[in-house]
């Protein structure tokens, strides 16, 4: 850094005395939240939820404004916070624990509570490198629920972990809820929100755009993105898209398997998503991906071509497009979204990240019997059989 | 911010207790480990300065005059190093969850002081060796160990905010510390330097300290209570602004890690 100002300083050595273009995350967020409420945030990414959670567990400062916090604070913005691989689960317990602000004693008394929640009591005296990640984040998560602190905030720690498990996850917020806790909650999981919070709080651009009745703002949300489809499928002017930019996605494509562009996309159609792109420079390596939502925000799928062994060796600056062909959407009808992206040869690089897209699939006779599939059926429906004894 | 300190000593306990736990794991001799460098980086400098170089010991036996000062020098350094990157090895947690930042820095000079002590019993041993008498001087051995965690803190402090910013003190530090042992009377003893020079030895405030741990072993010195006052002031000076940098910094800390 030191070196990068000398450079600076070289160049323009008046750059100093230009004002620096400053960025807002937050700006004029004001609210009050009581004793015993559940408040969801929801919103886009780089609206600034996660700001807003990092300020209000005092892990960055506001530049203006201030947090005013009655009571202990805990903030589970990941699970398993300060794990050490080279430690037992046992001391790992201990180390976690201490970490969220508990006192040795507490754990102590919490102990068998804490084993018998994660399910890992077989291996409590292996260290945890030899862990599966599931195991781990059980781990934490055990941690974290034994937690009593007056106020808590997690930051999207339900969207891993199997079902069951989310169950039990929600179960311990819910306890805290009738413990009479404060729960400040931010996900991408609408229908977690729905369940679990009274009030939700919509932060678009750095603002307030709606705080209310839970059920109210998440509709008012969705509704937002509804509007965006009109605009099809030019994605030039998306909004909120992560990433460097030196390779960008332009627009996208349904297409039928002769090449011909799709009206409307049906249940168990064959479908071609082609996916324009436009590179400013030569890109060595990229990797192209998606990843399916439903409505609610739940992942279907995350797929890429690397998941099949196809590899890019460079693509030329100009434009150009790669084919996602399915043979059968096995989709039940209803409002899809996907999230595309393009990363680097190394995982941290990303060149174009969450460009939002939506899918409308329509209803088909999947079965060919005349009985048309809904959402009452689920997300997807598998190629069967049945036949009778 | 003293109380808010108090309310989080069981995570600087914990994070101690992680980096001992930590750091002898997987290790055959474990904390022997704690006792070897000493010991070997002892005989090699009888060898070579003792021996070969014949530089003066004030009359201590060679082997008690080096070991005396590397073992709070060895603390000192190592202090300083691990406080030094500590907050940035621990950027994971910083960026999660809120505790006082200078935790991150005491930790390292707590679980520091586990070998400390391992090799301070060492030095008894090698005294009851040489038959040297426990005097009264050893009394001080305890405001001596004060003195040096302060000291080893301050500086550890410092670079520890700095390296949040700036990390041209991951290589910078291990060769400030390596031009620091040759600037510390630990391999000759103060009184070989010129009188005229002696005043840059006062400018380094770890040359009395570490002088004093080497004095409160031999009985037969007397204590120099004027360069013990100086060590207590500068110390304290240097801790102060140490803090005072770290807590103007602490603010920005988990944006720029």
């Amino acid at each position: 850094m030191l070196r990068e100002r000398l450079v600076e300083m070289i160049k323009s050595p008046f750059s100093g005395m230009k004002e620096t273009e400053s960025i807002w995350a937050l700006r004029d967020v004001s609210f009050d939240s009581d004793e015993g409420e559940v408040v969801g945030i929801i919103g886009r990414n780089g609206a600034g939820k996660s700001t807003l959670l990092k300020i209000l567990s005092r892990i960055t400062y506001p530049t203006l404004g201030e947090v005013r916090v009655n009571g202990r604070v805990a903030s589970l913005l990941e699970v398993g916070t300060g794990f050490h691989d080279e430690l037992t689960g046992r001391e790992n317990i201990y180390l976690n624990g201490s970490i969220l602000g508990m006192r040795k004693r507490e754990v102590e008394e919490r102990f068998d509570a804490i084993v018998d929640f994660s399910g890992v009591e077989q291996f409590l005296d292996t260290p945890i490198k030899h862990y599966s990640s599931g195991m781990r984040l059980r781990l934490g998560f055990a941690v974290a629920a034994h937690l009593e602190p007056d106020v808590l905030i997690v930051d999207e720690v339900l969207a891993v972990g199997d079902a069951g498990f989310q169950k039990r996850c929600i179960r311990a917020m819910e306890g805290l809820r009738n413990g009479g806790r404060t729960v400040l909650f931010v996900s991408h999981n609408l229908a977690a929100v729905e369940n679990l919070c009274s009030r939700a709080i919509w932060i678009d651009a750095g603002k307030i755009r709606m705080d209310g009745e839970a059920k109210e703002v998440i509709k008012a949300y969705m509704a937002s993105f509804a509007g965006e489809r009109i605009s099809g499928s030019d994605l030039s002017g998306a909004e909120n898209r992560l990433g460097s930019g030196e390779i960008r996605y332009t627009k996208f494509e349904y297409l039928s398997p002769d090449g011909t562009p799709c009206a409307v996309v049906r249940s168990g159609d064959a479908l071609v998503l082609r996916l324009h792109y436009h590179a400013e420079e030569t890109i060595r390596h990229p990797s192209f991906g998606i990843r399916l939502f439903t409505q609610m925000g739940t992942l279907i799928t995350q797929t890429g071509h690397l998941l099949h062994g196809i590899h890019i060796p460079k693509i030329e600056p100009g434009d150009g497009y790669i084919d996602l062909e399915i043979d059968s959407l096995n989709l039940i009808p209803g409002q899809y979204s996907f999230s595309l992206w393009i990363a680097g040869q190394s995982s941290k690089e990303l060149f174009d990240g969450d460009v939002r897209g939506s899918l409308e699939v329509e209803v088909a006779d999947v079965y060919r019997s005349g009985r048309m599939l809904d959402s009452t059926q689920g997300i997807v429906y598998f190629p069967q059989r049945w036949r009778v004894g | 911010m003293i109380r808010e300190l108090w309310t989080y000593r069981e995570l600087a306990y914990f994070l101690a207790w992680r980096d001992i736990k930590v750091r002898y794991k997987q290790t055959v001799l474990g904390v022997l480990w704690a006792v070897i460098q000493p010991f070997f980086t002892m005989v090699v400098f009888v060898l070579l300065f003792g021996q070969l170089a014949k530089l003066p010991t004030d009359g201590i036996p060679g082997p008690i005059f080096y070991f005396s000062a590397l073992v709070p020098w060895i603390y000192f350094s190592s202090t300083v190093t691990n406080a030094g990157m500590s907050l940035v090895a621990n950027s994971g947690l910083l960026t999660k969850i809120y505790f006082p930042r200078i935790i991150l820095p005491a930790a390292a000079a707590l679980s520091n002081l586990i070998d400390f002590l391992i090799s301070s019993v060492f030095l008894i041993g090698f005294m009851a060796y040489y038959k040297i008498p426990f005097g009264w001087n050893l009394l001080l051995w305890p405001i001596l160990v004060v003195l040096l965690m302060l000291l080893a803190l301050s500086l550890g402090t410092f670079f520890a905010a700095l390296n949040v910013k700036y990390r041209d003190i991951k290589y910078a530090l291990p060769f400030f510390i390596q031009l620091l042992l040759f600037g510390t009377p630990i391999i000759y003893p103060a009184s070989m330097v010129p009188e005229r020079f002696q005043w840059l030895l006062a400018l380094n405030p770890l040359s009395a300290l570490i002088e004093m741990f080497r004095y409160v072993v031999v009985p037969s010195r007397s204590v120099d209570w004027n360069i013990l006052g100086i060590s207590v002031a500068v110390t304290a000076a240097l801790f102060i602004a140490g803090v005072a940098y770290f807590s103007s910094t602490e603010k920005a800390m988990a944006d720029l890690v």
